[in-house]
């Protein structure tokens, strides 16, 4: 049974990245620009309905990727990242439907308000390891919906109408449609947390975060501030988190307080999962997962998707606790001993 | 003043609903020191369980224990399933499976029964007001049936063999299993238990706040403070915290926050107690050594 094998030891060895010598350097050039192009073509090839979704999907991947910071490579349980994604989403929308702002400029800040409330969680985390913070975050995620409806709020969030905002429009007079440019912002944006958080995995603080999360005391007899150490990385996933929920907003143009409900949270759960933990290509897989499982799952039964994550996820954990990510990774390891 | 006497005896009523959640976590977390995310989800299937044989005709008392028999047949399955094979598993998988089994639990109740709000009978009536109007029938029945459950569920594990030999197999899995005592089998056991206590709590809420899918995830949060307020690895603190919690929670609504931040009552209990004092109460304080 390939259950009590550990979730992060397992990880950490395929995290281990190959060395260079593995792949020519023409393979993979031709690997960014093959990447590159396929992030591009469903702008040409797809409608706009399911160009949409795939901008979704992206955002998601990038919501899955920020817990899978926390969670995955530090070791942090986290069930209430659902929270951070409205707080990005709402200040987005504050921002442009209060003050006019146009998209752009609302990202760093709801960035630096994302980072600044997941120093403010991550602090007091630092004492509740485990199932503690599990039980914390699982609370905030259930309460979020109750305080954005709040009537002292009010007039800034909508209440429980929400706010309404519109999509940017393509900039330079490029030919292209509002959906057409909100799927290039999202790949861009996107691209750039992934680019960013690929390379400081790879890093000394990537490390230091691993082996944290793999032996808190070792790593701390070697000189790491655990502390510092965890707080910033809870900063940091709630900020590439929040910088999704932004993306969301301006996608969806429109946020309401019952969009931000605990299942946001259970579904980047079940995507972090299923994608890989402790892998940023699972997180892209986490993402594409969410957005069109239960799509296809909504065709049975209004209820039919949770029972499906339900089942996929234990399914997950009980044989495939690496995830899809993992799956892949062996079978492309197979491929290569046999060629 | 007398709103204030009615506020308390309506927060003691409710408290009892979260001291018995809280038992049923607290339970858990003893033996297993994981947290049951999925035990509210659990409960809210006990009662549609519930409201199927009353609806079928049957008497609500046949129902009430009938229910309690079956909610315990499925805690036991649950945990022989799905706990079991990754009892050994990380802290994060052992959330993985306590999350997947909330969605089941929680979508499957809504697919078989449908997410209209029910109204799901109380055995306790009454012609005229109780005690003065300070309480209602219900809220006095409830609270009744609440405390026998507790003092019945804590003179189980104080006067008899098996309930001793759970504690034991709780407290030194290792040492039990020498003295030859099953330990798997007290785990499931717990399990059953557990959900019972769960369905109990479920029945006795369900009149008030109307049976639907949704119903106990509130009450899942207040039990999660009550427990941790008392202590999570005592179960005497967390009925006192689940108690505590209720009057609490009523005061609050009462006179500080109103009734819209109910759960944000709760999270806050919840940050607070973990951050001013992690053991609880009445817990123990617990030293890691290296």
């Amino acid at each position: 049974m390939s259950v009590s094998k550990g979730l992060p030891a397992d990880a950490a060895i395929a995290a281990i990245p190959l060395p260079a010598a593995a792949t020519p350097a023409w393979q993979r050039i031709a690997l960014v620009l093959l990447g590159l192009a396929a992030a591009i073509a469903p702008i040409f090839v797809l409608e706009s309905f399911h160009l949409f979704q795939l901008t979704m999907a992206v955002i998601m991947a990038l919501a899955v990727l920020g817990l899978n910071i926390v969670t995955g490579y530090n070791g942090q349980i986290s069930l209430g990242h659902g929270a951070f994604f409205a707080v990005g989403a709402y200040c987005t929308a504050i921002l442009m439907s209060h003050f006019d702002w146009s998209f752009w400029p609302t990202l760093p800040i709801s960035a630096a308000v994302c980072a600044g409330l997941g120093y403010g969680v991550g602090f007091p985390a630092l004492r509740l390891a485990g199932h503690y913070l599990a039980l914390t975050t699982f609370s905030l995620a259930v309460a979020v919906p109750q305080i954005l409806k709040h009537k002292s709020i009010e007039d800034w969030t909508g209440g429980v109408q929400g706010l309404f905002l519109v999509k940017p429009d393509a900039p330079f007079g490029l030919p292209l449609s509002s959906d057409q440019w909100m799927y290039l912002v999202a790949v861009i944006v996107a691209g750039a947390c992934f680019l960013l958080v690929w390379n400081l995995i790879r890093s000394r603080i990537g490390r230091a975060l691993m082996a944290t999360r793999d032996h808190a005391t070792a790593a701390e007899a070697m000189g790491m501030d655990i502390g510092s150490l965890k707080t910033k990385a809870f900063a940091l996933s709630a900020m590439i988190t929040g910088i999704a929920g932004s993306l969301s907003a301006v996608a969806i143009e429109f946020v309401a307080p019952d969009s931000f409900s605990f299942g946001v949270s259970i579904t980047l759960f079940v995507g972090m999962v299923v994608g890989g933990v402790a892998s940023i290509l699972g997180s892209l897989f986490g993402g594409l997962f969410v957005l069109f499982v239960p799509n296809i799952a909504e065709a049975i039964s209004k209820a039919a998707p949770g029972v499906i994550y339900g089942v996929i996820l234990i399914l997950f954990l009980f044989l495939l606790p690496d995830g899809f990510a993992g799956l892949l990774r062996r079978i492309a390891a197979k491929l290569r001993g046999r060629g | 003043m007398d709103g204030l006497a009615h506020q308390i005896v309506a927060g003691i009523a409710t408290g009892g609903i979260y001291a018995s959640v809280a038992l049923a976590i607290v339970m858990i977390y003893q033996a297993t020191h994981h947290v049951n995310f999925a035990q509210g989800e659990m409960a809210t299937l006990s009662c549609f369980i519930a409201w199927s044989m009353v609806q079928a005709g049957l008497p609500y008392w046949v129902a009430f224990f009938g229910t309690i028999v079956v909610s315990f047949a499925i805690g036991v399955v649950v945990e022989r399933i799905l706990i079991r094979p990754v009892a050994n598993a990380p802290v994060l998988t052992m959330v993985g499976v306590f999350i997947g089994l909330l969605l089941i639990v929680g979508n499957a109740t809504g697919w078989i029964f449908g997410y209209t709000t029910k109204v799901f009978p109380s055995p306790f009536t009454s012609d005229g007001p109780l005690l003065g109007g300070l309480v209602s029938a219900h809220e006095l029945g409830s609270t009744v049936v609440t405390l026998t459950v507790l003092t019945l569920v804590w003179a189980f594990f104080r006067f008899t063999k098996l309930g001793l030999a759970m504690r034991a197999a709780a407290y030194n899995p290792r040492s039990s299993r020498l003295v030859g005592i099953r330990v798997g089998w007290m785990l499931a056991l717990g399990w059953g238990l557990a959900a019972a206590i769960g369905a109990v709590a479920g029945m006795m809420v369900a009149p008030v706040v109307f049976l639907d899918p949704t119903m106990m995830l509130g009450i899942l949060l207040y039990a999660f403070a009550g427990a941790l307020l008392g202590g999570i690895d005592n179960p005497m603190g967390a009925v006192l915290g689940g108690f505590a919690v209720g009057v609490l929670e009523n005061l609050a609504g009462a006179y500080v926050v109103g009734t819209e931040l109910k759960l944000t009552v709760a999270l806050a209990i919840i940050i607070g107690v973990l951050v001013v004092r992690p053991s609880g109460l009445f817990g123990r304080v617990v030293f890691s050594r290296v």
